[in-house]
C-alpha cells in the first residue's frame, strides 16, 4: 500500500463520520430503500492535473465515485523531461506511460475529444459517440496555441515545418530529428513567447539541452534564444551562469525579441529591426486555455485563461465545472508547471468529495511546487516553494522562506529529478 | 457549498426513517498535507533510494527530520526550503497520517 493508497478506506469511510454514517445506518435500518447511484465525475484531459484528480477521486472515495476520464491520446507523455529527448539523452518511450494504472483503479477511460458542454443538462459532448453525463465536471485540457499573431504559421502546413515541441509526443521527436539532421555549424533558434506560458523555465532548459548536444556532437553550431520577455523568466542566474560558463560561445540570449512573423520556407524569423536566419526553428507560440475550457465564458481572465475558486477549482463562471492545470489563471508566483497541476488535482479531488458529501471544503489548502531543470544530461537545478491559501485575498500566496533555488547545478539533484519524475508519474497514474 | 447529491442520498437512504441530518466536519487535514509529500515521496520502488518512501515511517522520525531541515541542521537541497512552508501543527498532522499508512 502506498501513501496515497489509503488502506482500509472503504465506502463507509467515504461517507464519513457525519451525515455519511447516518446514511449507512439508515440504509441498514431501511432495507427496502434502493441504494443511491454513485456520483459521477467526468474528467477531460489525462495530463498532470486531470490524471491526478481522477486517481485521487477514486482513492479518497474508496471507489465510491464513478470517474470517467476523456483523453484523446492513447498514453501519457510527460512534458517534464521531454527536453532530454530533444537533447538526446532520453527516448520518447522513457517518458511515456500507459493509462492502465488508472483503469485498474476503476477509472473508466474514453479515448476521444470533448467538444462541447451542456451545463444545464450536465453533459459533455464528444467528437464521436454519445454525450456523457456528470454531477461534476473537471476540465484539464492544458493549453492551445495562438498562431493568429504569426501570419507565416497560420496554416497547418506551415506549422508542420516549424515544430513547437511544447506538447510532448510526436512534436518532441520531430524537433530532435531536425537537430540530428542539421549540419555542424548550423544555428538553432528558439523563440520564447510573452509570459504566461506553460512551464516558465522550460525554454531555457531546452536551450541548455540543445547546447549540450552541440558541445558533444556539433561543436561549430550555435543556439540563439529570442525571448519576447525582457528577461529570463525562471532560474535566471542559474541559466545565465550556464550560458556564460559551460556553454560560452554556444548560446546567445536576446531579450525583448518579440516575434513578428516566421518564413518557414526561407527558414527566417522576423523581428522588429532584423531578420534572423536559422537552420532549425523552434517557435513556442503564445498560449491560452484549451478550447473546451474556453466554452461558456469560462476563460474570464483576458479571454485566455480560466478564473477558479482556489478552494475547489470550480470555475468562477460555471457551477459544477472545475478547471485545473495550465488552463487556469494562476495566482502570482504560482507557475504553470506539471507539479502544480498535480497539486491542483488533489485539492480539487478533496473538494469534490467533500461537496458530494455535503461537507465544507478544506478552507486552507496548502501545496508545494518543485521544478527541476537539466543543465546538461548529468547536472540539475531546482526551484521550489510552498503556497498557502490566503482567506483575505482569496488566493494562493507563497509561504515566506519556502521559496528558492539551487545554489548551482549538481549531480545529486539529477538523482532527485529522476526520482521526482518516477514518483509523480506513479502519484498521478498509479 | 453544498452538494445537490447529499439531499438525494439522504432521502434515498432515509426513506421514512426520519433522523436529524447533523453534518459533522470530517477533518482531512493530515491526509491533504501528506498528499503534498506523496507527489515526490511516493512508494514507487523503482525510484530507488534517492527520495525515500514515507508510508509507515515513524511519526517522531518524520517530525524530527522536518525540524532539522527547517532549522538547517540537516543538509539538503530542496527540503530546507519546503520544510519552512509548514507549521509544527501541519507537520504533526501529516506525519501522523503517513505513519499510519502501510508501507
Amino acid at each position: 500500500m502506498t501513501i496515497a493508497g489509503v488502506s482500509g478506506f472503504t465506502r463507509r469511510r467515504l461517507l464519513g463520520a457525519g451525515a455519511g454514517m447516518l446514511v449507512v445506518r439508515a440504509l441498514s435500518a431501511c432495507a427496502n430503500a434502493a441504494p443511491p447511484a454513485a456520483p459521477k465525475v467526468v474528467v477531460v484531459g489525462g495530463g498532470y492535473a486531470g490524471a491526478t484528480a481522477a486517481r485521487y477521486l477514486r482513492l479518497w472515495s474508496g471507489g465510491a465515485i464513478d470517474v470517467t476520464l476523456i483523453e484523446r491520446e492513447v498514453a501519457f507523455v510527460s512534458c517534464p523531461l521531454s527536453n532530454l529527448v530533444i537533447g538526446g539523452s532520453r527516448r520518447l518511450a522513457d517518458i511515456t506511460i500507459a493509462y492502465d494504472g488508472l483503469e485498474r483503479l476503476g477509472v473508466r477511460r474514453i479515448r476521444g475529444e470533448a467538444v462541447a458542454i451542456d451545463a444545464p443538462a450536465r453533459t459533455v459532448r464528444l467528437a464521436h459517440g454519445d454525450p456523457i453525463s456528470y454531477d461534476r465536471l473537471i476540465l484539464a485540457p492544458g493549453v492551445d496555441f495562438i498562431y493568429d499573431a504569426i501570419p507565416g504559421l497560420r496554416s497547418p502546413a506551415a506549422q508542420a515545418l516549424v515544430p513547437h515541441a511544447w506538447k510532448a509526443g510526436p512534436q518532441t521527436v520531430a524537433l530532435r530529428v531536425r537537430l540530428e539532421a542539421m549540419r555542424d555549424g548550423g544555428v538553432f533558434v528558439i523563440h520564447v513567447p510573452k509570459a504566461p506560458y506553460r512551464c516558465p523555465p522550460a525554454p531555457y532548459e531546452r536551450a541548455c539541452q540543445v547546447a549540450s548536444y552541440f558541445v558533444r556532437q556539433k561543436p561549430k553550431s550555435k543556439v540563439i534564444i529570442l525571448d519576447a520577455n525582457e528577461e529570463v523568466q525562471s532560474k535566471k542566474a542559474l541559466f545565465t551562469a550556464a550560458w556564460n560558463g559551460r556553454y560560452k560561445g554556444y548560446v546567445e540570449y536576446r531579450p525583448n525579441s518579440e516575434l513578428l512573423d516566421v518564413d518557414p520556407a526561407g527558414s527566417t524569423l522576423k523581428l522588429d529591426f532584423e531578420d534572423v536566419l536559422a537552420d532549425v526553428i523552434n517557435v513556442i507560440p503564445p498560449q491560452r486555455a484549451g478550447a473546451i475550457a474556453r466554452e461558456l465564458g469560462m476563460a474570464n481572465a483576458n479571454g485566455s485563461f480560466c478564473e477558479v475558486d482556489f478552494l475547489s477549482y470550480e470555475s468562477t463562471a460555471q457551477k459544477n465545472i472545475h478547471v485545473l492545470g495550465d488552463a487556469i489563471q494562476t495566482a502570482p508566483l504560482m507557475p504553470k508547471s506539471g507539479h502544480m497541476a498535480n497539486q491542483h488535482g488533489k485539492v480539487c479531488a478533496a473538494a469534490i468529495i467533500a461537496l458530494l458529501q455535503g461537507r465544507d471544503v478544506n478552507p486552507a489548502p496548502l501545496f508545494a511546487n518543485a521544478c527541476y531543470s537539466y543543465i546538461d544530461d548529468r547536472e540539475v537545478v531546482h526551484i521550489a516553494s510552498v503556497h498557502a491559501y490566503d482567506r483575505a485575498q482569496k488566493t494562493m500566496l507563497v509561504v515566506p522562506g519556502s521559496e528558492g533555488l539551487s545554489p548551482a547545478p549538481s549531480a545529486d539533484e539529477a538523482a532527485y529529478a529522476e526520482a521526482w519524475a518516477r514518483n509523480i508519474w506513479f502519484d498521478m497514474l498509479g | 457549498m453544498r452538494s445537490r447529491y447529499l439531499p438525494r442520498l439522504l432521502v434515498a437512504a432515509l426513506g421514512v426513517c426520519a433522523a436529524p441530518a447533523v453534518l459533522a466536519a470530517d477533518s482531512d487535514a493530515g491526509r491533504d498535507i501528506a498528499a503534498n509529500c506523496a507527489s515526490c515521496h511516493h512508494g514507487d520502488r523503482r525510484s530507488g533510494a534517492a527520495i525515500p518512501a514515507l508510508a509507515g515511517v515513524d511519526k517522531t522520525m518524520i517530525v524530527q527530520r522536518m525540524r532539522e531541515f527547517r532549522d538547517g541542521r540537516r543538509p539538503s537541497t530542496i527540503m530546507q526550503q519546503l520544510a519552512k512552508g509548514y507549521t509544527d501543527e501541519q507537520i504533526e498532522a501529516a506525519a501522523s497520517y503517513l505513519a499510519a499508512q502501510k508501507p
